[in-house]
């Protein structure tokens, strides 16, 4: 009965209930859905730096990462192969050799990373094709198709079928260069990639720089999802304990610290909202005991210990918590899932999103966690804002508190 | 059989380096199904000593048994029990829980003694019977006149089964019909089932019902006078 009595008490005056729950679930509402929203914006941009950039897992030869020089490269692809073939968490993987190059056209030219790849593999582990706004990714067999992103595009002033002349180095240290026609166009919402990332056939590139067949700088694994990526990796670093075998995490910290921090600031947002809202929470709930001072004497005096009036205080405050919460967060759920279908176009404010790697056009996304965290930070702040008020109502003296005139 | 016996009794206030006394040694013994009326001016002390009986309140000297217990070696907490299980209250205010309905008021005392809801529900119907109110069961002390609400809160004095009831100038806020419906159904109560009231007021129609009267002034013990030999 102490806790119908409780929520019964939530309800006793409902236009001071009312405004600290319109309070709360404003509160509320804003930290869920800006968490949803930055949750959205990260995972976007993780999922796209994942699937179009880096993989899961990349091996290299041990020297690569640290000195990214074509004589680190490594030829028994095979035989790593046949170690991830047989892991269930693989999906697929890609074998890329990586040069950094000069790329000019008619008009100018500037430094790149040509990147020369299998793309029936490469197809499996990116999503680069389907980013193709115009032309195609490498279909037919015309010679030394190349597919640059659209940035680069502009920046070199070609467009589909422009012929561009590769600077780069051999094998055996000379310059060479070799002249490609473009196939495709890509545009992924990495602003900074489209511009400095060209990619042609493996084939094409062996032969330019001069390599035998099968020698490849990086090896790219993707997983069917990232919570294989802790077991998988485990596995090749012990498999290959000669190579440099890294997750996405280390590959790109940039990426990694985004989903670090989000959380983090996320958490300090919403702690500071729950504190404001607490401070609200003390003060209705100190008002409603203090305007029952002599009910509560009364329930002292018949016999109901201090330990059952904390109660009654404490399921009030967290039933008065609890509604404005949930209210706040079946609203902030509801605009999530509205704006997780349509999207929010930010382009019109914030441009730069797309030179960082962010999209413009914004996925919230609201997750069971989410809910369940800020679930028990709501009731962690009733608890706290139930304290002072049940102290004053336990300091109450029966006697004088039952006669008093209210 | 006593149910409260009272030796020497004394409550004093130290105000502002004067010490004043509420209750003075004050002696006193009721019996088991007593209908007694402790009365007096206002500022004479028997609110002081009936919070003293009540265990709400500790005398400054003096002794307090209830039902055989020595109240003032318990400690707070064995105190909050012993009240919960031996004395039932009636205060001037009624002072229901506004939320619950009559009969829940009533059986919110038995709940915190951890009875069973049926024996609850039981003793509730049958307490709100008794008083007049068995056709108002559900409603809340908002739809209750004063009259009413204070007969619920005399149905929820006897709930918990008390060895004895004390009402704090019970009649104080009803007018004469109430107030007289009200004493009928307390004696009526005292007689059939031996319940032991002691009231404190200043009201003549509780006065006339008593069958024992004490006057209290200035914390002391004035006259105790039994009517009709009772």
């Amino acid at each position: 009965m102490i806790i119908a009595i409780s929520w019964r008490n939530v309800w006793r005056s409902k236009l001071r209930s009312a405004v600290i729950l319109i309070a709360v679930a404003l509160g509320i509402f804003a930290g869920v859905f800006t968490w949803a929203f930055y949750k959205g914006m990260a995972n976007q941009r993780i999922n796209s730096a994942i699937k179009t950039e880096a993989s899961h897992i990349q091996i290299h030869h041990a020297q690569y990462l640290n000195d990214p020089d074509i004589d680190y490269h490594f030829n028994h692809v095979d035989h790593i192969k046949s170690v991830t073939d047989t892991m269930s968490g693989i999906a697929a993987v890609s074998t890329r050799i990586i040069s950094s190059a000069m790329v000019m056209s008619a008009e100018t030219g500037t430094g790149i990373q040509l990147i020369g790849i299998d793309p029936v593999q490469e197809k499996q582990v990116t999503d680069l094709f389907a980013k193709i706004d115009t032309g195609n990714y490498f279909q037919g067999n015309s010679r030394n198709p190349a597919v640059i992103g659209d940035d680069l595009a502009e920046k070199l002033n070609v467009d589909v079928r422009s012929k561009i002349v590769i600077t780069l180095q051999r094998a055996d240290g000379e310059i060479t260069r070799a002249q490609f026609r473009i196939a495709g166009i890509f545009n992924t919402a990495n602003g900074m990639y489209d511009e400095t990332n060209v990619f042609v056939r493996q084939a094409d590139m062996w032969s330019t720089m001069g390599y035998d067949d099968g020698v490849v700088h990086e090896m790219a694994i993707l997983l069917k999802n990232n919570a294989y990526l802790d077991q998988v990796y485990t596995i090749l670093e012990n498999a290959f304990p000669d190579m440099d075998v890294k997750s996405w995490r280390e590959i790109m910290p940039e990426v990694n610290l985004i989903e670090e921090t989000m959380d983090v600031s996320m958490y300090i947002i919403l702690i500071i909202i729950l504190i404001a809202l607490c401070f609200g929470i003390i003060n209705t709930m100190l008002m409603a005991v203090l305007e029952r001072v002599k009910e509560l004497g009364m329930l002292m005096a018949v016999g109901m210990n201090k330990w059952r009036i904390f109660r009654m205080i404490m399921f009030e405050t967290v039933f008065l918590s609890m509604t404005g919460g949930a209210v706040g967060i079946a609203l902030a759920a509801l605009i999530s899932f509205y704006f997780g279908r349509t999207g929010i176009n930010l382009s019109q404010f914030a441009e730069g999103y797309g030179q960082m790697g962010f999209d413009t056009m914004v996925y919230p996304e609201i997750t069971l966690p989410i809910v369940g965290q800020v679930t028990i930070m709501v009731i962690i702040t009733g608890i706290i804002g139930a304290i002072y008020p049940a102290i004053r109502a336990l300091k109450l003296n029966p006697a004088e508190a039952t006669r008093t005139d209210m | 059989m006593n149910i409260i016996d009272v030796k020497q009794v004394e409550k004093t206030y130290n105000d502002s380096e004067v010490k004043v006394y509420a209750v003075r040694g004050i002696d006193l013994t009721f019996h088991e199904g007593e209908f007694a009326a402790i009365v007096g001016p206002s500022g004479s002390g028997k609110t002081t000593f009936l919070n003293m009986l009540g265990g709400l309140d500790t005398p400054t000297k003096g002794e307090i048994h209830l039902a055989g217990t020595d109240i003032l070696s318990l400690t707070p907490s064995k105190l909050i029990d012993f009240r919960l299980h031996n004395i039932g209250f009636v205060f001037q205010a009624y002072n229901l829980i506004p939320v619950l309905t009559a009969k829940e008021n009533v059986e919110f005392i038995m709940q915190l003694q951890g009875r069973s809801k049926k024996e609850r529900e039981k003793r509730a119907i049958d307490l709100l019977n008794a008083v007049g109110l068995g056709d108002r069961l559900d409603s809340r002390p908002s739809r209750l006149s004063g009259g009413q609400q204070q007969r619920v809160a005399v149905a929820r004095a006897l709930a918990s089964r008390p060895k004895f009831v004390l009402a704090d100038e019970p009649t104080a806020n009803l007018d004469s019909v109430s107030t007289s419906n009200l004493l009928d159904i307390m004696e009526r109560l005292n007689e059939e089932e031996k319940i032991t009231f002691i009231f404190s007021t200043h009201d003549n129609r509780v006065v006339q019902k008593a069958h024992r009267v004490v006057t209290i002034e200035d914390g002391k013990v004035m006259s105790d006078e039994r009517k009709n030999g009772k």
